[in-house]
């Protein structure tokens, strides 16, 4: 019961909406409708990005209410969320999970690694950016980004 | 239709001809109920989550715009799949379908009665499992076998607690048709606080946790493939394939709530007892309170797996034994009470 008292008492963490973000989205994104499933692809980061990413998705930033939410599998998924380079033993997974998302679908490259490998760019194991290997329709800089900037890229894809 | 109905229930088909008229619209609208609810019972329950956590929560019909984008995308069949794994939504959507219309939820007059078996309705929802675990063991893939034999060693506990603990319910109605038991239920609203009752809805409420893969049976909102169980069978589904999929496992949700209301809080569902407008108003009633009970089940079911954890899977054979061993008290306490009274 002190899990309800707890519950009682916190209330309404998620903060207040911001302003539907503004800037083009991908055309084919208004075929979604308001959902948006995202597929998350580890493709080489140090985790900054995915830490941020939890939080996004957690209670304060809360994207499911834009309609938001992470999936098990690319086949559930409309888009992929990519962060990190794209490490040689990930080109090929990375391309595959591409592959296996249905049409229409959509890539996010989260981060300043995934735009154009940001501190690891030139590193043995790197073999290019998240462009490189698969299109890209939207990109969020940062190192790592800020929660606020992944929400309002996602949000440009869902709509809402 | 009276010689039909094995338990020869219809008061129905005693009165002239408008009754059965009246029943048939209730079976639509119970239907048609199901089918719109049931997405909208799945945003309900995920909006109270999203409340408890202190979420905002996507609203209450988040699920249909799921189920409509899902419509509109592509669908794919993975490479080295047959028949299996196509039929398998169908199927399943299927026999959701034909369970939502014969399950006595608004009306225990419908027109289908005699098909509203005890045996009928575990077999069909039984069929639809068996259905999807071929599918997801049709893919190939380590995760949708591994998902298939966790399904299938779930069905195997949750269905003879069903039948038994339904058999309970139906020594004192001497038939295992489902609209008897509920119209009697009904008649006599005390019978709900009986051992045998008392028993039996406590099995009924686990099984129906397990069956449709709830936590702590199944968390459904996983992303762990290891733990999971319903979600690792579909892993390989998209677009309309993974729609008709996810409407399925709703309406499945719905109607075993909707089911455990009428058994053991059957207030408003209508017996066709009535005749002209009395009967269309009873329909109304029904839907009414078939709405109502399932959402506020739905919304404890949500509320009670924000306390809980889902349990490690070799410990979900226990608990499902226990809730069958409640049901087995269940029958005991029915047919001792019954002989002492
Ligand atoms: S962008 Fe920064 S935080 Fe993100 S993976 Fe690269 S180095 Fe890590």
């Amino acid at each position: 019961m002190s899990l309800w008292r707890k519950i009682r008492k916190t209330g309404r963490v998620a903060e207040p909406a911001p302003e539907r973000p503004t800037g083009e989205a991908p055309p084919e994104a208004a075929k979604l409708g308001g959902s948006v499933q995202f597929r998350h692809v580890d493709a080489g980061s140090c985790n900054g990005c995915e830490v941020e990413i939890g939080s996004v998705f957690g209670p304060v930033y809360d994207a499911e209410r834009y309609g938001a939410r992470l999936v098990a599998s690319p086949r559930h998924a409309d888009a992929l969320l990519v962060t990190g380079p794209v490490t040689r033993n990930m080109e090929v997974p990375l391309r595959r999970t591409y592959e296996a998302v249905p049409e229409p679908r959509f890539v996010v490259a989260v981060g300043d690694c995934a735009r154009d490998c940001g501190v690891f760019a030139g590193a043995y194991g790197v073999a290019g950016a998240v462009g490189d290997v698969v299109p890209v329709d939207a990109e969020v800089p940062g190192c790592p980004p800020e929660p606020e900037a992944i929400i309002a890229a996602l949000r440009r894809l869902t709509g809402r | 239709m009276t010689g039909l109905s094995s338990a020869g229930l219809s008061s129905a088909g005693l009165n002239a001809a408008g009754p059965d008229a009246v029943g048939l619209i209730a079976t639509v609208l119970q239907v048609v109920l199901v089918v719109v609810g049931a997405p909208l019972l799945t945003g309900l329950m995920r909006q109270v989550r999203a409340r408890m956590e202190g979420r905002a929560g996507a609203g209450v019909l988040q699920p249909w715009r799921d189920l409509r984008k899902l419509l509109r995308k592509e669908p794919i069949d993975p490479r080295g799949t047959g028949w299996p794994f196509r039929l398998a939504p169908l199927v399943l959507a299927g026999t959701a379908l034909v369970v939502a219309a014969v399950v006595p939820l608004v009306t225990t007059a419908s027109p289908l009665d005699s098909a509203a078996d005890l045996f009928a309705v575990t077999a069909l929802l039984a069929l639809g499992s068996v259905a999807l675990a071929l599918g997801g063991l049709d893919t190939g893939t380590a995760f949708g076998g591994m998902g298939a034999s966790r399904e299938v060693t779930v069905l195997a506990l949750v269905e003879p607690t069903i039948l038994v603990s339904v058999f309970a319910l139906s020594v004192r109605a001497g038939s295992t048709n489902l609209g008897t038991i509920v119209g009697l239920t009904e008649a006599d609203p005390m019978r709900v606080l009986s051992p045998a009752s008392l028993l039996a809805a406590v099995a009924l409420a686990l099984v129906t946790i397990a069956e449709t893969g709830r936590i702590p049976v199944d968390n459904p909102s996983t992303h762990l493939e290891l733990t999971m169980i319903h979600e690792a069978m579909v892993l390989e589904y998209s677009g309309p394939d993974l729609a008709l999929i996810e409407w399925a496992s709703a309406a499945r949700l719905t109607v075993l709530l909707g089911l455990l209301g009428s058994l053991f809080l059957p207030w408003g569902v209508a017996t066709g007892g009535a005749a002209g407008m009395g009967a269309l108003v009873a329909v109304l009633v029904g839907v009414a309170a078939f709405a109502a009970k399932t959402a506020v089940l739905g919304m404890l079911l949500a509320a009670g797996e924000v306390f809980m954890a889902k349990l490690r899977l070799f410990r979900i054979p226990e608990l499902l034994a226990g809730s069958f061993l409640l049901a087995l008290l269940a029958v005991a306490a029915s047919y001792f009470l019954a002989g002492g009274a």
